[in-house]
C-alpha cells in the first residue's frame, strides 16, 4: 500500500483555508509541505531565521487581513514562547503545525527534553493544543485547528506525532 | 560623535504628511514617541513582544502590497530580533521600511548601554542583509530626504536616527491589544475586517 500523503493533505487544506503566507524553519519532517507551499503561486513561504519570527510574521499579516501559518518542530516551540503571549494579548489567530521529536524512538537526546515538554508549555500559554497520532488524522485536525483559530481568534497547534513521521536514526534522517 | 538629534522631533517629522501610511512600533519609548505625534488607528504600538516589530512589519507589507509600512523601533528592541533583518532581504518587500530610533540605551530599564553604545552598526547590518537602502542617519538637514524615502523609495529601506539619550514624559497609546489590533483592521480592511 502506499503511504498516505498526509503532507499533500495538509497543503491542501490551507489552500482551502485560505493560507496566504506560510513561515517556517527548513525541518525534515515538514519537507515535502514547505516544498509544496514554495511551488503554490498562491502561497508565499517565508523562510526565517528563528521560529519566533514566524509569531510577528503571522501578526502583521492578520493586522493586514491575510491568513498565515507557521511550520515548526517541536524545538522550535521553545523559541515562540514569550511571543505568543502578544496573539494571546491581542487575540491574533495563530495555526501551528509541529513536528515532534523527542518522543517515541528517539536518537538524539538532545530533542528530549524540549519533546516532552512542547504540549505543557504551549497550554500555559494558552494555546490550544491538538495532536495527531496517525497519518490519517492529520488533514482533519488541521482543517479543525483552522477553523477553531481562524473562527474564535485563539492561538491553535497540532502535534504531529513522530510515530507518523518516523525519524529513527540522524543517517536517515540525512538521507530524506 | 555625540548625537544631537532629539527622538520626539524625529518621529514628529517623519510621521508628518504621513497620509495612510502603516505605522508598528516597538515596545517602550518608540510607541510612545508614535503616540506623542498623534495617535492612530493606523498605528500599532507595542508593549511587549520584544524583537518583533520588524517581523510584524513584514508580515503586514506582504499582506498589504500596496500599502506603505513603517516600523519605528529602540535599538534594544532591533537587537533582539536581529536575524529579522537578513528574513526581510530575503523577502524584498518593496513597501517596507525599519527606522531605529538609536540612543544606545534600554531606556525602559535605567539607561543601560545597549551594544550599538559600543560601536555595533546596525546600517551596515542591513545593508548586508541587502536592504537597498541603509542610512546612519545623525543630521536634522536628512530627516525630510528619510521622510520621502518612506514614502516613495522601493524597500526594503532601513536607517538608525542617531538620537540624544534622554528621559521624557510618557505620553502613552492604549494598552488593550486587542482594542489595538481591532482598531488597526477596522481602519485599514473596513467592514472586510469583521467578516475574513
Amino acid at each position: 500500500m502506499q503511504p498516505r500523503d498526509w503532507p499533500a493533505e495538509i497543503h491542501e487544506e490551507l489552500a482551502a483555508a485560505g493560507v496566504k503566507l506560510v513561515g517556517y524553519v527548513p525541518d525534515a519532517g515538514h519537507k515535502r509541505l514547505i516544498e509544496l507551499c514554495q511551488a503554490d503561486r498562491k502561497m508565499r513561504a517565508v523562510v526565517l531565521t528563528t521560529e519566533e519570527e514566524g509569531i510577528g510574521l503571522a501578526a502583521g499579516a492578520w493586522l493586514g487581513g491575510e491568513k498565515s501559518v507557521l511550520l515548526m518542530q517541536s524545538s522550535g516551540v521553545g523559541n515562540v514562547i514569550n511571543a505568543i503571549g502578544m496573539m494571546k494579548e491581542c487575540r491574533i489567530p495563530l495555526v501551528s503545525l509541529v513536528t515532534m521529536r523527542g518522543q517515541q524512538g528517539e536518537f538524539n537526546p538532545w530533542q528530549v527534553a524540549m519533546g516532552q515538554a512542547t504540549r505543557a508549555v504551549l497550554e500555559a500559554m494558552g494555546t490550544i493544543v491538538h495532536s495527531a497520532d496517525s497519518a490519517e488524522d492529520i488533514a482533519p485536525t488541521v482543517n479543525a485547528a483552522l477553523r477553531l483559530a481562524y473562527n474564535s481568534y485563539v492561538s491553535v497547534a497540532v502535534l504531529i506525532s513522530q510515530r507518523v513521521i518516523g525519524i529513527k536514526s540522524f543517517q536517515e534522517q540525512t538521507e530524506k | 560623535m555625540k548625537a544631537t538629534l532629539h527622538r520626539r522631533d524625529v518621529v514628529e517629522s517623519l510621521l508628518s504628511k504621513r497620509k495612510d501610511l502603516l505605522v508598528i512600533a516597538g515596545l517602550g519609548s518608540t510607541a510612545w514617541d508614535i503616540t506623542a505625534a498623534g495617535d492612530s488607528p493606523l498605528n500599532f504600538p507595542m508593549w511587549g513582544a520584544m524583537g518583533q516589530a520588524a517581523m510584524i512589519g513584514l508580515g503586514l507589507a506582504l499582506a498589504q502590497p500596496k500599502r506603505r509600512v513603517l516600523v519605528i523601533t529602540g535599538d534594544g528592541e532591533m537587537l533582539m530580533g536581529l536575524g529579522s533583518l537578513a528574513t526581510i532581504g530575503v523577502q524584498q518587500p518593496k513597501n517596507l521600511s525599519v527606522v531605529v530610533i538609536d540612543n544606545g540605551r534600554y531606556g525602559e530599564t535605567g539607561m543601560q548601554a545597549t551594544h550599538t553604545a559600543s560601536g555595533v552598526d546596525l546600517a551596515a547590518a542591513a545593508l548586508a542583509c541587502k536592504f537597498g537602502y541603509s542610512k546612519t542617519i545623525t543630521a536634522k538637514s536628512e530627516i525630510e530626504d528619510l521622510r520621502r524615502t518612506l514614502h516613495d523609495r522601493p524597500g526594503p529601506n532601513f536607517a538608525a536616527v542617531k538620537v540624544v539619550a534622554e528621559k521624557l514624559p510618557l505620553v502613552l497609546p492604549p494598552r488593550e491589544g486587542a482594542l489595538l489590533k481591532a482598531r488597526f483592521r477596522r481602519a485599514l480592511l473596513g467592514d472586510a475586517a469583521d467578516s475574513i
